[in-house]
């Protein structure tokens, strides 16, 4: 098991207290998506999995090891972070340097980082802007970067904050693949997001937030069809789901839990037959 | 119908590039029209944004910028980004970068106080650009406290003060929830009904604008590929799932496979109510074409 999560419960210390008796648990290897409207906890949620936040009452276990008894630093061995925005998590002036500091504050070999380095330039395809400052890259290069300096660490768990938010729909694809290689991998990832329509395109398992507590966890395809817990959260389900709830308030055998293309036009094709 | 925009073979590179970042353009705009752009990032959609609002060439001046672009009668590079600021507005992405005084109310005073306007007139902007965009509880707060959506309605009300006639808004959802992306672009849409406010809008989230657009543009590789209705997008025989890397609203992707499937739709629908009504009168249709 990768991360259990045990009734936690937590409370800024301003006393707004932003998760309720939350409880999940994620298998090693699996690929997860944490939606909700803003302020529903998903961030203090993703927060506890690292340890960056511990939390006011119950426990998380990562690895099997309760996030309390371990340092934000020896957690971010297991557990990758990546920010939203880049530029959070950016500040030295080259690529390289980037890259480096955070196995070079583990004190790992200058060899082993190299060949560390090498891995993921290959595979984010960086290699030739190693000497370029972060500053002077595009969006979807700094984006990249980022992610590099945290998979260098080579992480078990990835955590990804709304790793689609402001991408075009190339780079997105790009996302989905980098994503899905690292699943492959044998890597858990867990990314935020409010992306339905790439939700609904990839599927990965769902968990769906609102008000600090858990509202739904399931496969992508009964999470984002669930009329009655999309609601509680403010999401708009895919463009697809919603022509379907639209059809079906006319025609009430038209199937509610429609949520690609595909299935659609068959669904669609198929009436007369 | 009034020309508002009239850009003539405009060209532009930036000092540090041979290559230009945009280049034969060639585009009339009327009064009044919803204008959405998109294209991958990178292609040069900003850089046409900045020739609308004339910080090209008055700003980027290390810059060659060749042919003309007109709004409402002043050639930009004629005339100072002042008065061309009173015709076009100008959103950005990261509304934080526009916002700088202590309250709501102050931002948006900051812009007529610069035009030297009389106090009452302030004042009358002032309440005007609130009410408009909705955020008359929020004029004695300030702005870094805000949300971003709050932040993204606080600066496009400091713009609509200056009472522009065009609102040019480079991306101005990206970094929202998709419940603020939908205030923001229903507060935007608004505008122009009300208002009669010609909007120039990039947009990747083309589920959400393509509705209200008037026109769709699309720009690659700096060069306009595509300027029709997106209704259009069907009679170009166009690839269903993305064109130029803009990706096609999943809506649109299934009509678009529907009729080649020989289904007989004539028209693409861009919203869901309008779908579900031209499948629920074509259920009959796609039941005897597919026995």
């Amino acid at each position: 098991m990768s991360i259990v999560v045990e009734n936690i419960e937590y409370t800024y210390p301003t006393g707004v207290t932003a998760l309720n008796d939350v409880s999940l648990k994620i298998n090693k290897g699996t690929y997860i998506a944490i939606m909700g409207a803003n302020g529903a906890g998903k961030t203090t949620l993703i927060k506890h999995f690292n340890g960056l936040l511990k939390p006011t009452k119950g426990k998380v276990l990562v690895n099997e090891i309760e996030t309390t008894t371990r340092s934000v630093a020896e957690m971010a061995k297991i557990v990758g972070f990546v920010f939203q925005n880049p530029d959070h998590q950016l500040f030295l002036t080259t690529v390289e340097e980037e890259i480096k500091f955070g196995p070079t504050n583990f004190d790992i070999p200058e060899d082993q980082i190299q060949k560390d380095m090498e891995r993921v330039l290959m595979f984010l395809n960086l290699k030739n802007i190693l000497k370029r400052s972060p500053f002077s890259l595009s969006e979807g290069e700094r984006k990249r970067v980022a992610l590099a300096s945290v998979l260098v660490m080579n992480p078990e768990i990835l955590i990804l904050d709304e790793p689609t938010m402001g991408q075009d729909a190339i780079q997105k694809r790009n996302i989905a693949k980098i994503i899905s290689e690292l699943n492959q991998q044998g890597r858990t990832i867990a990314i935020v997001t409010h992306d339905v329509e790439f939700v609904a395109e990839y599927q990965p398992r769902v968990i769906l937030m609102g008000e600090g507590r858990i509202i739904a966890d399931g496969e992508a395809k009964d999470v984002l069809t669930n009329l009655e817990a999309m609601a509680r959260t403010k999401l708009r389900p895919p463009q697809i789901t919603a022509l379907a709830w639209e059809i079906a308030k006319q025609e009430e055998s038209f199937p509610k839990d429609l949520i690609s293309i595909t299935e659609m036009k068959t669904k669609l094709l198929g009436l007369g037959r | 119908m009034e020309n508002i925009i009239q850009i003539s073979d405009l060209e532009f590179s930036y000092g540090t590039s041979k290559q230009p970042a945009i280049h034969g353009i060639n585009l009339n705009v009327n009064k009044g029209e919803y204008v959405v752009i998109a294209g991958l990032s990178g292609c040069g959609k900003s850089t046409f944004c900045r020739c609308i609002n004339g910080l090209i060439p008055h700003f980027y001046r290390s810059g060659i910028m060749k042919g003309s672009v007109m709004v409402d009668g002043l050639d930009t590079r004629e005339h100072p980004l002042y008065e061309i600021t009173q015709k076009v507005g100008m959103v950005f992405q990261d509304p934080e970068s526009q916002l700088m005084s202590l309250t709501v109310e102050r931002d948006l005073a900051f812009g007529p106080e610069n035009l030297g306007l009389p106090r009452e007139e302030i004042r009358a902007r002032v309440e005007e650009a609130l009410e408009l965009t909705q955020i008359q509880h929020l004029r004695e707060r300030a702005p870094h406290e805000l949300s971003g959506g709050e932040q993204q309605h606080v600066a496009i009300a400091s713009v609509l003060a200056l009472q522009p006639k065009i609102l040019v808004l480079d991306e101005p959802t990206a970094n929202l929830d998709p419940v603020s992306a939908v205030a923001i672009l229903d507060i935007i849409e608004n505008l122009r009904v009300q208002k009669k406010i010609t909007v120039i809008i990039v947009e990747h989230r083309l589920d959400l604008v393509l509705q209200s657009a008037t026109r769709f543009l699309i720009i690659h590789d700096g060069a306009l590929v595509f300027d029709d209705k997106p209704e259009k997008l069907i009679a170009k025989n166009i690839t269903p799932d993305e064109i130029y890397g803009v990706q096609i609203p999943s809506l649109v992707r299934l009509f678009m496979q529907l009729i080649n499937e020989g289904i007989p739709i004539k028209q693409i629908p861009f919203n869901v109510p309008q779908a579900a009504s031209v499948i629920l009168k074509e259920l009959g249709l796609i039941r005897s074409s597919s026995e």
